[in-house]
């Protein structure tokens, strides 16, 4: 559907060297990496909006490196104030089917149909500077989507909300891609957002893509210290959320049941930090809703900190200081007790 | 206001009484001679044809050159916004020349191009089109002095607007020309008209390059100094009360409507 074929771009500050990727048709795939890495240059690129010296663009078959970016049917979001401040939200949304010398009746239409997948019908005769950061970015969705682009592009698109309208837009992203099959290029720094979403990852960083890969391969098998940097610290799984009655719900993964306080159901993704699990030779009487035994597999000394991996299965990773491992004499192959709080659970 | 605010706002109290002798400067000499003039003679004034196409003559001359100045501007500040290319601090500073110059030295400047002698006026009089104590000589004359007041203000405008607006808008099927008209120019409106009406103020009130170009057709400044150079103080004086009235209703006016519409 979409390729990028060795593009090179050097900036001084930071290099993109060799990128080659293809995205398929419908496809919802996320470019993770630091800040800095890159990414917004990555995107322009893709968009035409920044000029490439060397390496191709192909949409469709056909090359478009040097098609203008109004000519691609290629939209953008971006992290934060990209809506049109002087028009209205209405404006905003049928600025594209405007250009495009649509009828009247058939942009009502279309304007009718984007706000109300989005959920916005209501805000269509505000400002923008009257909108919260959720509904904003809602709106600039709105605005991308109505044009019914070949390819949908997110620049950090959650980074600038706060951690309810993020999760908010994230299930909305989810939703509408799952209704419109919109080909998704979606750039990110934040791991948990890209398991979340993406259907394939792949992982920026150094000039280089590290690796790419579904979800799973990306935090089961890094094939480098890179990207096992961002996952390495932190015990993701894939499973489901199931309702055991009496609001209590539970989270099925290979082996293990975990206790979860949420309102997501369905196959979802769970993260535990490893500073939030205790280690304990006996098994702990608590409030905590999760314990389990299981046999120390691996350490990794950190210096005043170390990783313990643990086995139930599965493994999970927790984080002990050096005095309380040295007081419990922990080691290898040692029968273990783990515990954590349903609500140390993050459900994504 | 006990004394205990004066010791701990010391600053603020110095402040207060420098801004007052500095705004007491600006005010007193303009209140004074408004108010010292006597009705009377400002109607007979008001009623002096002289009197009153020099203004007209000022106004008009100020608006072609801001006019000029737009069309011609308004694309260079763009450009000096959104690009970067080498030289461009030099041609910034190039653009404000006109400011520091003296006015009389710029008008000797423009007549050396625009002189019946040089390329330019000779180009221009094969056109019909002559500087030398014309309409177009005053016009010429206020552009060059004013044009950096709207081209500065409007790349601030342009400036301010976020690049990424305009990378949205080609994404949604905008040309560059479009995406320029739709988005750029609305959104650096008020910085663009803040500008053009300085620009104009500024033309209104010049007097030395003018007045080495054309002294006739006579402009209000002009026509103020040779009444005073003639007749005297008490004849220049109602001239110079009117084109102070005229110049302050005009830019107020001006700026209420733009701020207004900028509100919105």
């Amino acid at each position: 559907m979409i390729s990028v074929k060795n593009l090179h771009v050097d900036l001084g500050d930071f290099v993109l060297n060799d990128i080659n990727l293809t995205v398929d048709k419908g496809e919802y795939f996320i470019i993770l990496g630091p800040t800095g890495a890159g990414k917004t240059v990555l995107l322009e690129s893709i968009a035409g909006l920044y000029p490439i010296k060397s390496g191709e663009i192909w949409l469709k078959g056909k090359e478009v490196t040097r098609v203008a970016p109004e000519k691609r049917g290629i939209s953008i979001v971006y992290q934060d104030h990209v809506l049109f401040p002087h028009l209205s939200v209405k404006d905003n949304i049928v600025f594209g089917l405007r250009l495009q010398k649509r009828a009247r009746q058939e942009m009502e239409v279309a304007l009718d149909k984007v706000a109300k997948l989005l959920d916005i019908s209501h805000l269509l005769h505000r400002k923008p500077d009257t909108l919260s950061g959720g509904e904003r970015q809602k709106v600039a969705l709105a605005r991308a989507l109505s044009i019914q682009p070949q390819v949908l592009l997110l620049d950090e698109p959650l980074s600038a909300l706060d951690p309810e309208s993020r999760e908010g837009v994230q299930r909305e992203l989810r939703q509408i891609h799952n209704q419109l099959k919109v080909t998704t290029i979606h750039v990110t720094h934040d791991f948990e957002e890209a398991i979340a979403l993406g259907e394939r990852i792949a992982v920026l960083g150094e000039g280089y893509v590290k690796q790419i890969g579904t979800p799973e391969e990306i935090f089961r098998q890094p094939n480098s210290e890179f990207v096992a940097r961002f996952a390495m610290t932190r015990n993701i799984f894939a499973g489901e959320v199931i309702d055991t009655g009496n609001g209590n719900t539970v989270f099925h993964t290979e082996g293990a049941k975990l206790a979860v306080a949420t309102d997501l159901r369905g196959r979802l993704h769970a993260s535990i930090r490893p500073e939030d699990i205790l280690i304990s030779p006996e098994p702990l009487h608590s409030s905590a809703r999760n314990s389990f035994g299981g046999i120390i597999t691996h350490i990794t000394d950190k210096g005043s900190t170390l990783y313990v991996t643990v086995n139930l299965p599965p493994d999970f990773i927790c984080l002990v200081t050096r005095r309380s491992f040295e007081e419990m004499g922990l080691d290898e192959g040692q029968k273990v007790y783990i515990t954590f709080k349903a609500s140390a659970v993050h459900i994504f | 206001m006990d004394k205990k605010w004066f010791t701990t706002n010391r600053m603020t109290f110095t402040f207060i009484l420098l801004g007052a002798i500095i705004f007491l400067f600006i005010m007193v000499p303009l209140l004074k001679m408004i108010l010292a003039s006597d009705p009377k003679i400002l109607l007979d004034t008001l009623l002096d044809s002289e009197v009153i196409s020099s203004i007209l003559l000022t106004l008009y001359a100020a608006l072609i050159a801001t006019t000029v100045g737009f069309l011609l501007g308004v694309p260079l500040a763009y450009l000096l916004a959104r690009t970067d290319f080498p030289g461009k601090t030099l041609v910034e500073g190039l653009i404000d020349v006109p400011i520091v110059v003296p006015h009389t030295a710029a008008g000797i400047a423009l007549l050396f191009v625009f002189g019946r002698n040089f390329f330019a006026g000779k180009a221009f009089s094969l056109l019909g089109i002559e500087f030398v104590d014309t309409t177009a000589g005053i016009v010429i004359a206020m552009l060059f002095v004013s044009i950096p007041f709207l081209i500065d203000s409007a790349k601030e405008g342009f400036k301010k607007v976020d690049v990424r607006l305009e990378k949205v808008s080609r994404t949604l099927g905008a040309s560059p020309w479009q995406t320029f008209f739709k988005i750029s120019l609305p959104l650096a409106w008020r910085s663009i008209m803040a500008g053009t009406i300085m620009m104009w103020a500024r033309g209104i009130s010049e007097f030395g390059a003018v007045i080495i170009l054309a002294y006739h057709p006579m402009v209000a400044p002009v026509l103020v100094y040779e009444r005073f150079e003639t007749y005297g103080l008490n004849y220049a004086q109602p001239v110079a009360v009117l084109l102070i009235l005229v110049s302050i209703i005009v830019f107020v006016t001006l700026r209420t409507l733009v701020y207004r519409g900028g509100k919105s």
